[in-house]
């Protein structure tokens, strides 16, 4: 399957890593992907936000104005880009940060996840980036969970490669929560 | 299915300018090529080349003049306002005659600007950033495959017409990551022999001078003719393109680089939707393919010329197309907030297609 999907939070959310390893798995998988980040001057603690297009043919732009999936981390991203979701698309979100989500947008799929509650659920509440990330495969199929965890390997540095347990446990996580809560519709 | 990697665009270029023989890195850091740098710092060493952070662009670029005349494949990179401390260098070399790869990963302007995508150096990579009236070599990438391959152009390039070389990518480019098909550099075999450099008198006479001063009477014109007529050559034969549906175009886009991007994707909403639309995207901005564009609007004479940037390339297209052609302009400078998406290029293409 293709799909374009944008993701934005606060910077140390861990959303680039997330975007870096989804475009990796569809690499992984034969596929063409691009990654590209956005991202300003700051450390950590500034917007962050990246674009990931999974693709059968050659890929144009790497940004699209209206993306078909959306993970949105915080409030802020919420208010400043859920409208731009194509119509008919996905909205994954992280409801431990996001109260208000618009109601207007009939014609898009929202999924809320709870991802920092568990993240700390399982130990460690940075990982709610890998929360979101299994759940958003899970929900469409765009690569398969074996390929996003062989894609950590490929992408940590060597210093990280001990959290890769963490980190398939939290893709694990997420993918179980849409499983659960029973929002996968075909 | 071949090898491939998942890589950084500012890696490619470092990729491809090891795999091209590069063994001398000069450079000063600045955003948004880090990454070349970085790459080369723990690249080089393991490979017995050098690798220095030099104290400031100046010195940077004349390590490269120094290795450059030396015979080296060396390299420099940067963005805008470094590209401009170098342009004494790369001027000296110009007219020294000096092969080497200058890399632009162009971020927005002018004076410190920003750190985002923009194509705002466009006059600057071709229209000859020093002073003197001179030109480079200027490769003008879209994807991380074209930044390894024509880094390693580039350093052939340098070496077959002893020009210092630019590869000019931007932030879009540079931060991205896709897919790379890595393989090994073949070096032309009728590349000319280095026997100008600098290595030694061992063998030799006199030893050689590489020099851009030419006091005698009469001898800097014919330095300048002698330049002029490589640039002519370059014209003639190192021009390159892509071109795309123009077969049955009504209306034909023309970027270059990350704006290419973009435009593909507009295009093909656009022939989803029906509308006959063609691209020309040079690959070499310097030489320009004037040629294609010239034929090309013969037939169709209405062009949209899209630019990360306020119309800098436009010029060029402009001197190129058929007399009777009608080019239009769409670009935005950069900045934070101010990359064009394709859905707002396709509003252009439907606009610019009726009228």
């Amino acid at each position: 399957m293709n799909d374009n999907v944008f993701m934005a939070g606060y910077g140390g959310q861990g959303i680039l890593l997330i975007g870096n390893l989804l475009a990796c798995a569809a690499i992984l998988e034969n596929k063409n992907a691009t990654y590209f980040p956005a991202y300003g001057p700051e450390k950590r603690g500034g917007a962050a936000s990246c674009t990931v297009i999974v693709s059968g043919v050659e890929i144009g732009s790497p940004v699209m104005g209206r993306p078909d999936s959306m993970l949105l981390f915080n409030q802020l991203a919420m208010d400043k880009y859920f409208e731009r979701i194509a119509s008919g698309g996905l909205c994954i979100y992280n409801s431990c940060l996001i109260e208000d989500v618009p109601q207007l947008r009939t014609d898009i799929r929202k999924i809320a996840i709870p991802a920092n509650a568990l993240a700390v659920e399982l130990g460690n509440a940075r990982l709610v980036n890998m929360v979101m990330l299994g759940a958003y495969a899970t929900q469409t199929g765009i690569v398969a969970m074996d390929t996003l965890k062989a894609g950590l390997d490929a992408i940590l540095p060597e210093r990280n490669k001990g959290f890769i347990p963490g980190n398939i446990m939290a893709l694990d996580c997420g993918a179980e929560y849409v499983r659960k809560a029973g929002v996968i519709k075909d | 299915m071949k090898n491939r990697l998942f890589v950084k665009g500012n890696e490619a270029v470092a990729m491809g300018a090891i795999e091209a023989g590069c063994r001398y890195y000069f450079g000063y850091p600045i955003t948004p090529q880090n990454d070349i740098p970085e790459y080369m710092s723990r690249e080089m060493p393991k490979l017995g080349g050098t690798f220095v952070q030099a104290e400031s662009e100046v010195a940077a670029i004349n390590m490269v003049l120094g290795a450059g005349a030396a015979g080296g494949r060396a390299m420099t990179s940067s963005s805008g306002p470094g590209i401009s401390l170098k342009a004494e260098g790369m001027s000296f070399m110009a007219g020294s005659e000096i092969p080497a790869v200058i890399v632009n990963i162009q971020r927005p302007g002018p004076g410190l600007g920003g750190i985002d995508v923009s194509q705002a150096d466009y006059f600057q990579a071709v229209k000859g950033a020093g002073h003197g009236g001179y030109h480079l070599i200027v490769l003008a990438p879209h994807s991380v495959q074209e930044l390894y391959d024509l880094t390693m152009l580039a350093f052939d390039l340098a070496d077959r017409y002893r020009i210092p070389a630019m590869v000019l990518g931007d932030a879009m480019l540079g931060q991205m990551k896709e897919a790379l098909v890595p393989h090994a550099h073949q070096l032309p075999k009728d590349l000319p022999p280095k026997d100008w450099a600098i290595t030694g008198k061992r063998g030799r006479v006199r030893g050689n001078v590489v020099k851009s001063l030419y006091l005698a009477d009469g001898e800097l014109e014919a330095h300048n003719w002698h330049l002029h007529a490589k640039y002519a050559q370059l014209k003639e034969r190192e021009t390159r393109f892509e071109a795309v549906g123009l077969d049955d175009a009504e209306l034909i886009l023309t970027a270059f680089g990350g704006a290419a991007r973009i435009v593909k994707t507009a295009i093909a909403m656009a022939r989803k939707e029906g509308l006959k639309v063609g691209l020309i995207r040079p690959i070499t901005v310097f030489p320009f393919p004037t040629d294609i564009y010239r034929t090309a609007t013969v037939k169709t004479p209405k062009v949209l010329c899209v630019e990360l940037n306020n119309g800098q390339m436009v010029e060029d297209v402009r001197l190129s197309v058929d007399p009777k052609a009608d080019v239009r302009f769409y670009g935005r400078p950069g900045g934070t907030g101010s990359l064009p998406d394709p859905e707002e290029i396709f509003a252009q293409i439907r606009k610019h297609y009726k009228d």
